[in-house]
């Protein structure tokens, strides 16, 4: 999970999930403490549904 | 005078056997032996090969203490100025064996070394930072080219110059100062117009390659597995206890989640130097999500989550580092039974 997709692709990162921002990848700091956990918590499902799903070669989940 | 040479050959290319010799002791033999004596005509009489050292490849992996003192001593006693090793082409044990000694004669008698393998040989990726290894073939066929090779770079070694690409030896990645005729915009700009028209050109600072690793089949049960925090995003307990550096870590810091639901600003920080922390400081979740992870355990969407967490920081970490880390953190997590790992990277 990381915000600079170019480089998890170029270290070689097989699941990828392209996350908020550098400095809070998992969280957004203008939302409200409930609305940046659910946006986290979105995140994370997104990244177990990543792992549930074969892949043969570099996959970036971008879509919702 | 010509300079002395010292030859490290294996119990192979020494014509005493092969995979049942591996255990062949070292020995000492004054003059050539093998290869030895191709070597000493490509270096044309400027350099001697005053000894061979033979040791067989097992012995060699199982005594690396007392091998790589039984050459020092060689090196000593027949005043050596450089060490030959090889060449080793794609033989792993050899390989490994030659940049061993090479590299151990380099530090503790002071004089260089040449090797020379195959650019898969095991070797090249232990030693290539300490050693000029040439590249070879990848089976004994390569001889007459491996040696010509290497005893050009021996005399360069010997002569004090520094080995240039036309050595043809493994990259190093080490850099070099050099000086230019033409200032570091200028010679952009020729290799943009160059790359626009499609014209061959030659980068001067190589990126490093990165490995490649097939994926994991996918989870099956997630109901069922226990899945691992790991991150580059520098999330470590208030005070940063291991001391992990805020660039070019040298650790990472393994950390018990137990009883932990929240990670909040008075026991959790960042130890990254690389970007703004004020976001992480505030709630180290947004790295690290441990909250978000806790609750889907509960719900039992996931088996359990891992009871350590791992964290270093990457910023300007080196590649070899960070390879380092991450084969130790996986090796743990294999051994803890973990099915699936979230990697968060700021």
């Amino acid at each position: 999970m990381a915000t600079i997709v170019p480089i998890s692709l170029s270290v070689g990162a097989n699941r990828i999930i392209p996350t908020v921002s550098i400095p809070h990848p998992l969280g957004n700091p203008t939302l409200d403490p409930a609305a940046e956990k659910q946006l986290r918590r979105h995140l994370v499902e997104k990244a177990l549904n990543a792992l549930q799903t074969d892949v043969t070669e570099q996959t970036v989940f971008s879509g919702e | 005078m010509a300079y002395r040479v010292v030859h490290y050959i294996n119990q192979f290319f020494a014509g005493i056997g092969g995979e049942d010799k591996a255990d062949h002791e070292l020995e000492v033999r004054e003059g050539v032996v093998g290869p030895g004596l191709a070597l000493a005509n490509a270096l044309k009489g400027e350099a001697e090969i005053v000894a061979t050292i033979i040791c067989g490849d097992n012995f060699a992996a199982m005594h690396s203490e007392q091998v790589c003192a039984a050459v020092e001593n060689a090196c000593k006693q027949y005043q050596a100025d450089l060490l030959l090793a090889g060449p080793a082409f794609n033989a792993g044990r050899y390989g490994t064996a030659c940049g061993m000694v090479s590299s151990f004669v380099q530090k503790n008698v002071g004089i260089p070394a040449v090797t020379a393998m195959y650019k898969e040989n095991p070797g090249v990726d232990i030693y290539k930072k300490d050693l000029y290894i040439v590249e070879t073939g990848d089976s004994a066929r390569g001889m007459g080219t491996a040696v010509p090779a290497m005893a050009k770079l021996a005399l360069a070694l010997l002569k004090g110059e520094q080995p240039s690409k036309e050595h043809g030896y493994i990259e190093r990645g080490v850099r070099v100062n050099t000086f230019y005729d033409t200032c570091g915009a200028e010679r952009a700009v020729t290799m943009l117009l160059k790359k626009i028209k499609g014209e061959p050109f030659t980068t001067e600072y190589p990126m490093p390659v990165f490995d490649r690793v097939e994926p994991r089949p996918a989870v099956k049960d997630m109901k069922s597995a226990t899945i691992a925090l790991v991150t580059s995003g520098g999330i470590v307990p208030k005070g940063n206890p291991d001391h992990i550096a805020a660039s070019s870590a040298q650790n990472y810091g393994e950390y018990s989640l137990s009883g932990i639901n929240d990670l909040t600003a008075d026991k959790h920080q960042t130890a990254h130097g690389g970007y703004d922390q004020t976001y992480a400081n505030q709630d180290a979740d947004r790295v690290l999500p441990v909250d978000v992870l806790r609750d889907l355990e509960k719900e039992g969407v996931i088996g359990k989550l891992h009871e350590m967490w791992y964290a270093t920081v990457g910023n300007g970490t080196s590649v070899a580092n960070a390879r380092r880390f991450g084969q130790e953190i996986g090796q743990k997590l294999k051994d803890a039974q973990v099915q699936a790992v979230i990697l968060t990277s700021t």
